[in-house]
């Protein structure tokens, strides 16, 4: 199997502003995404192959329309890709795929949500059963949370650094939704959401989207980022149980699908050493206790000692392992089919050296983790720079 | 001959001083406090509540017809006996009925199943009665009336005997509700007490004492439903019987429950009865029922079986009226209501009410839901049926504030938790501080009312602090 690695590049890159964008719908959002990676990759639409389109809710687009109708791109083959808040990251993972089969030169994989068209009080409630499900997003993953603080003694305080330290890093990012940095007190001292996550543990409710222009190394070397373009090295998803909740023994200290997701891409990347080879993360920190248990997940370090490393520095962006750099979900919130692509964004221009907001000194290897559901749809990418 | 093969009750965990409702109105209180439901709490839960402790130890396979007994039936189109069934896990080939429209519906539910044993039609008939009857705001119904259920199963054989029903029909307007009113309605007290509850309840008893031969000395009690305690005394005395002999109708502590008043009595009078004990029952409403219940030998003590004694002890006291008013709904508030479908009650009734999960034949686990390939082992359509234990321990939770959307002050314990032998399940936590729960705790199912989906009663089990454990 030849598999992904340094057969795709990424040749160009664009990103709203995410936040609270009242005034807009997921049209404007989509198409300024959209444009500006045409921009940065120095193409016009007319050059787009297909396209690939992350959305989760049905409110803000159903079928491929979500992205023809708004580029006014119609007779191409568009796929919407839903799979939780992976959804991004797989619309991503699918375009790769069309590229390294040879079938298109160039295509588009975006994400967009517009969530604030549905109020700001957690993600609307969809589907599922009756009634043997019904807990919010918050609720799901503190389940796993409290379990950490009985098995290994996390604590709030532990939550509540990633939040000081994420915070800190998206005062510099312009396209942020928050840009404040916010003190321990300010987070313990925040209302309670989930117990035990208050609301500085949680992302916030957000509009945004974002957009990659995909094709390979070849091509993207007649290209503007001729460069500096950005090759993928791994591209790695896994699905698990969508109720853990009902599974027999599951220990709930850390996310299943990750550690499969996280395997198989560093398997194809050919990375030994994580910590050392990875020059950064954007991880998933829908909660803050998600990054903890990410940084186990990820084999970053032994999953007990997570809380111990966020203390001692080991995540700042001057760290081992500067992890969300960006600011993360805690400072973009989390518009669903956006994040993985938001994520993909910020590896590129953080391996290109133009960074929005903190640099990361010199990366040569970045990583995006996207996870979905009660933790589980899992997609890890692994971006690089081009040899 | 027809026997009493077991007995139970249930009374909700919440209870409110009513000094809180006269406080809170400005009008004169009574002394005592009363059960409230929970929110999640209705006659068809509470009845099955009932109906567990009734036929703990029993198998529900060996009963053949379910009477569920209420003013306040859940349903007025739609059998509420039907969904007691299916949550006890009774057979299917059975007969079920409700009666309702008058608090004498729990013995005419009693007359109706001991004539069907009497007849050949059915062994073994469980009688179920519950009420959580609507009082008005603002008036002493409010403090007067109280929340619980109770639960016979009645037999061909059993420690008990029931013989000798009377019962008369009588016309007087007494407390009523039409279908239009919200809450009870009375006119003054004073023509029902005479005309109606004395006349009535003087009538079937002496018939009833002298069809069977007893006398005021034979008998150990007079279990009388009553509304007005000193009818309650009065007709008492009016039979000849001292003080200790009158039932107490558990008044002070719970209020009047309606419909299962009655059996409630009758199970707190059986609790305390030895071999030889003759107890004369009689209930009131539109007329009276009848009947002598004589102990033969002591009921059977049932392993983790709780007496009315226990659920009378174990309580949580309401802080406020604010809280029976949020309880009750009497406020109008726009409420989340999720989504459900009528068909994936019905197909999935057996899992989600009698409660089963299943066990793979292959690697012994014990899933639920129960699912078509296992969890642990990957083996297709391996599976038995494995039905869950009620009681569990909770693994891990959190305390969720987010509820369909909507912040709530108040959050909702969900819990994940291990069934003994096995199953894991994720259920709300009810009944409870959210203070108080923990990882490790031991908790029991309780069947409620989830939430009103597709404009129908979706019932689901709930889990809550193990109650008197």
């Amino acid at each position: 199997m030849p598999g992904i690695k340094d057969r795709v590049a990424i040749a160009g890159v664009g990103c709203t502003k995410f936040g609270e964008l009242w005034e807009k719908d997921q049209e404007d959002l989509l198409v300024e995404a959209v444009y500006e990676a045409l921009d940065d990759a120095g193409i016009t639409p007319q050059d787009i192959e297909a396209a690939w389109v992350g959305v989760l809710y049905h409110f803000t687009g159903i079928s491929g329309g979500t992205f023809a109708e708004p580029m006014k791109l119609f007779g191409k083959p568009v796929t919407r890709v839903e799979n939780f808040c992976a959804s991004g990251m797989d619309a991503f993972r699918n375009a790769c795929f069309a590229v390294a089969a040879g079938v298109y030169d160039i295509v588009v994989a975006c994400g967009v949500e517009k969530l604030l068209d549905q109020g700001s009080s957690g993600l609307p409630m969809e589907g599922g059963h009756p009634v043997m499900t019904g807990a919010s997003a918050p609720g799901l993953f503190a389940l796993a949370a409290t379990r950490a603080f009985h098995e290994w003694g996390w604590t709030r305080e532990d939550l509540a650094r990633v939040a000081v330290k994420n915070h800190k890093n998206g005062v510099s990012h312009p396209k942020a939704h928050f840009r404040r940095a916010i003190t321990m007190d300010d987070a313990l001292n925040a209302p309670m959401i989930a117990w035990p996550l208050g609301r500085f543990d949680c992302c916030a409710m957000s509009d945004g989207s974002a957009a990659l222009v995909i094709t390979r190394p070849e091509i993207a070397k007649t290209m503007k980022h001729k460069d500096d373009y950005v090759v993928v090295k791994a591209n790695a998803l896994a699905v698990d149980s969508t109720f853990p909740m009902y599974r027999p023994g599951y220990n709930w200290l850390g996310f299943p699908a990750t550690k499969k997701a996280a395997a198989m891409a560093y398997e194809e990347a050919g990375v030994k050493d994580p910590v050392k080879e990875i020059g950064f993360a954007e991880v998933h920190d829908c909660f803050t206790s998600t990054e903890l248990f990410n940084m186990g997940d990820l084999g970053f370090v032994d999953p007990p000692k997570a809380a111990e490393a966020v203390r001692d520095g080991m995540t700042e962006v001057e760290g081992d392992i500067p992890i969300n750099p960006s600011g993360g979900l805690k400072c973009f919130g989390h518009p669903i089919g956006a994040t993985g692509c938001r994520m993909l964004y910020e590896v590129t221009k953080q391996l290109q050296g133009r960074a929005d907001g903190m640099q990361v000194k010199d990366p040569v290897l970045g990583m995006a983790h996207n996870l979905g559901g009660p933790g589980s749809v899992c997609a890890v990418t692994i971006l690089g720079r081009h040899d | 001959m027809v026997a009493i093969a077991s007995y139970g009750a249930y009374i909700p965990v919440f209870r409110l001083g009513r000094q809180e409702m006269s406080q809170a109105w400005g009008i004169p209180g009574v002394p005592g406090e009363r059960s409230v439901a929970n929110a999640d709490e209705d006659s068809i839960t509470m009845a099955i509540a009932a109906g567990f402790e009734c036929m703990a130890g029993i198998d529900p396979a060996s009963v053949d017809g379910v009477y569920f007994a209420s003013t306040t039936p859940p349903y007025t189109e739609k059998q509420c006996a039907s969904v007691v069934a299916s949550a006890l896990d009774m057979r299917h080939d059975i007969f079920t009925a409700d009666f309702t429209d008058s608090v004498r519906a729990a013995t005419v539910a009693m007359r109706a199943a001991c004539d069907a044993i009497e007849s050949g039609s059915a062994k073994r008939v469980l009688v179920v009665a519950a009420d959580n009857r609507p009082a008005e705001p603002e008036t002493m119904w409010e403090q007067l009336l109280g929340d619980g259920g109770a639960a016979f199963l009645l037999s061909a054989d059993g420690p008990a005997t029931v013989r000798g029903f009377q019962s008369v029909t009588s016309e007087v307007i007494g407390p009523w509700r039409r279908s239009s009113d919200r809450y009870v309605r009375a006119f003054e007290p004073k023509l029902d007490t005479q005309y109606g509850y004395m006349a009535s309840m003087l009538a079937v008893a002496k018939a009833l004492a002298q069809k069977e031969g007893v006398g005021p000395k034979d008998l150990s009690k007079g279990v009388f439903s009553a509304g007005d305690p000193r009818a309650h005394v009065g007709l008492g005395r009016q039979l000849g019987l001292e003080m200790p002999q009158i039932q107490d109708t558990g008044f002070l502590l719970l209020g009047n429950t309606g419909t299962p008043q009655v059996l409630m009595m009758l199970a707190a009078a059986l609790d305390a009865a030895k071999a030889g004990d003759k107890l004369l029952v009689a209930n009131y409403g539109d007329g009276a029922d009848a009947f002598l219940v004589e102990v033969k030998d002591a009921f059977p003590a049932v392993p983790g079986k709780r007496s009315l004694q226990t659920y009378l002890m174990t309580k949580r006291m309401l802080p406020n009226y604010n809280s029976y008013v949020s309880f009750r709904k009497l406020m109008d508030r726009d409420r989340f209501v999720p989504k459900s479908s009528p068909v994936i009650y019905w197909r999935d009734s057996k899992m989600e009410l009698a409660l089963y999960g299943s066990r793979c034949r292959k690697c012994g686990t014990v899933q639920y839901p129960p699912p078509r390939v296992c969890v642990q082992c990957g083996t297709k359509d391996e599976l038995d049926e494995a039905k869950l234990s009620h009681k569990g321990t909770v693994f891990t939770f959190t305390l969720d504030h987010l509820v369909g959307g909507e912040y709530l002050n108040t959050p909702v314990p969900r819990v994940v938790a291990d069934l003994e032998g096995g199953g894991r399940t994720f259920l709300q936590m009810t009944d409870c501080d959210p203070k108080e729960v923990s990882i490790g705790m031991t908790v029991e199912l309780t069947l409620r009312c989830l939430h009103e989906g597709a404009g129908f009663h979706n019932y689901y089990w709930k889990c809550q602090p193990v109650r008197g454990g």
